[in-house]
């Protein structure tokens, strides 16, 4: 609770908090905000700016902008959370194993971490979802891919100096296993730093989904993302530019709440981090 | 120098078959088969047997790995699959625009975010450090496709100052660099915002320490303070970042690419991408990857040069 109420007294915390909110309840909501089907074409109704019965305007289908924009949301949120979920357990647990065992084992691991790192995460991201193919399911195994690494990382860092302590030698002493010892005793202490670490990458799962969507590498058509919002008004930028603004708005609010929200979580986790 | 830099190259030699053997083992490792997802449905068996073996692929794996070590560390990048031509020079076509848009990105990057993370950090919580740390989170949270098309819509459709769209003339300056400003303002803008974050928190973790008061004391003034002591102490990790940020600049570019429709190597990839053109694909991987490893050791280069106590360790 003092945890939450010390993130809270950051204003730009607070921000973010209310614009992560606006996202989810929108997503949530959105089969009762919409006041629209998103996937309801009417020709008629094409290329409608903003206003009057299409408050965002309507597509190059006439589907109304403000329902996809709403259900789009769901995309984004379900990708970047399960996403981030896979590689934090993926990467934290190979990060966390490296370091407790530690020696030739953790030199060979984060070798091959740092060779994953040396990959640009776009274009690893471009070229595993290219290969298998546009799909939920691969969007969410290209983005966890290229968010292993780093969580390996932040989580080996700690159980580095973790394993060291007092209440490690006692858990062994009284002959806990390895794997009780790893993820009983030493998992508690390095939560909240990869937990912080999930919530900015969260932000970049955003993005990154958004781009893959845009470069037409998305789930496919009629489901509507942002990405792929912004992909068919960049096609139609001199007509409709509005096409182009709110989906572009709503991946800026989302990323940009999600930042907010991290910095606050590495300042109230960290506080000598805090404002820097 | 010459020692550190030798010793710098050996230890990116494994690093670099690390990179090798990961793209070799991505391409393959996808499920299906690449010959038949290049010819399509409509392909005879005859035909797909006919470019495994073309390929390689009914090659055992380990052989097909040996070639693809020979062919890559001889220098030899391949031949696209869709237009026969070497992969290097298609890449040597278009160098010239991807060099001249990551180096002005860069230069506003660091132009921008070096002098704003001083001034934040100087002004600790006052109205410039707020404004720098909110659009510098602002410009974070842009996906560059994002900041690119709203930039293109105020500047280009509504004012009318830059040019739209365009595939610069490289013997024409000033064509060259109208066609720039743009998309260079997109990738350096986000770059800024990074830079800005780093050089304000490096900033203030070197203010407070000792050798300030004592420079301060001393009565230099605050300006070489800042400057010179300051900063220059803040380089290491302001360096770490522009280096790790190069990954992310690749990335970036290739969206800026698509949505300025410039050529350069986002647009090949993208291009290999929708066509199946594996072999460009991976040689295009492999540039990607040396590029970084090569940047990398470039930081660990500059490091020494930043600070001399790195380079006796």
């Amino acid at each position: 609770m003092r945890f939450i109420r010390a993130m809270l007294r950051n204003p730009t915390t607070s921000v973010g908090v209310v614009l992560c909110i606006v996202v989810v309840l929108g997503a949530l909501l959105a089969p009762w905000l919409s006041p629209h089907d998103p996937a309801e074409q009417s020709i008629l109704d094409r290329l409608q700016p903003p206003g009057g019965e299409f408050l965002l305007g309507t597509d190059t289908f006439g589907r109304d902008v403000l329902a996809r924009i709403l259900w789009g949301a769901r995309i984004s949120l379900v990708i970047a959370v399960t996403s981030i979920s896979a590689a934090i357990l993926i990467g934290g647990s190979i990060g966390m194993v490296s370091g407790y065992a530690g020696g030739r084992f953790d030199l060979l691991v984060m070798q091959v971490m740092d060779v994953m790192l040396s990959f640009p995460s776009l274009i690893l991201g471009l070229i595993v979802v290219a290969l298998l193919g546009p799909a939920l399911l691969n969007l969410v195994i290209a983005i966890a891919l290229t968010a292993i690494a780093p969580f390996a990382r932040i989580a080996r860092a700690p159980v580095l100096s973790l394993k060291q302590r007092a209440f490690v030698e006692a858990g062994r002493a009284l002959g806990f296993s390895h794997a009780r010892v790893l993820f009983v005793h030493i998992l508690p202490n390095i939560l909240s730093e990869v937990l912080v670490m999930g919530s900015l990458w969260m932000a970049t799962a955003v993005r990154t989904e958004a781009s893959l969507s845009f470069i037409g590498l998305g789930v496919k058509p009629p489901t509507p993302t942002w990405g792929g919002m912004m992909r068919d008004g960049f096609e139609n930028i001199l007509d409709a530019p509005w096409l182009s603004i709110w989906p572009g708005l709503a991946i800026l609010v989302l990323v940009l709440g999600l930042n907010m929200v991290g910095d606050g979580l590495r300042d109230a986790t960290d506080p000598k981090l805090a404002g820097t | 120098m010459i020692a550190t830099v030798v010793r710098r190259l050996l230890a990116a030699i494994p690093t670099l078959l690390a990179v090798l053997t990961l793209v070799f083992v991505i391409v393959r490792i996808v499920p299906g088969d690449p010959a038949a997802a290049i010819l399509g449905d409509r392909a005879t068996p005859a035909a797909v047997a006919a470019l495994q073996a073309k390929l390689g692929l009914d090659q055992p794996v380990w052989a097909q790995y040996v070639s693809f070590l020979r062919q890559y560390l001889s220098g030899d990048f391949g031949v696209s699959m869709v237009t026969n031509r070497p992969i290097l020079a298609d890449v040597a076509a278009v160098l010239p625009h991807t060099i001249d848009l990551t180096l002005a990105a860069m230069l506003i990057g660091t132009l921008i975010g070096i002098p704003a993370g001083v001034s934040a950090a100087l002004h600790r919580n006052g109205v410039i450090d707020v404004a720098a740390r909110l659009l510098s989170l602002i410009g974070l949270s842009f996906p560059v496709f994002v900041s690119g098309i709203f930039l293109l819509l105020a500047f280009a459709l509504h004012w009318r100052i830059f040019p739209v769209i365009g595939n610069a003339n490289l013997a024409d300056p000033l064509d060259r660099l109208t066609k720039l400003v743009l998309p260079a303002a997109t990738l350096g803008l986000v770059m800024a915002a990074y830079i800005t974050r780093v050089t304000r928190s490096a900033m203030l973790q070197v203010l407070s320490e000792d050798y300030i008061r004592t420079a301060r004391a001393k009565g230099v003034p605050w300006r070489g303070v800042v400057w010179r002591h300051g900063l220059r102490n803040a380089g290491l990790p302001v360096v770490t970042v522009v280096g790790l940020y190069v990954g992310i600049l690749i990335g970036n570019s290739v969206l800026t690419e698509i949505v300025f429709n410039r050529p350069g190597l986002g647009r090949i990839i993208v291009g290999a991408l929708n066509q199946r053109d594996y072999t460009t694909l991976q040689g295009l991987m492999v540039i990607y990857c040396f590029l970084i490893v090569v940047v990398n050791l470039l930081t660990d280069l500059a490091y020494g040069v930043i600070d001399p106590r790195v380079k006796q360790a």
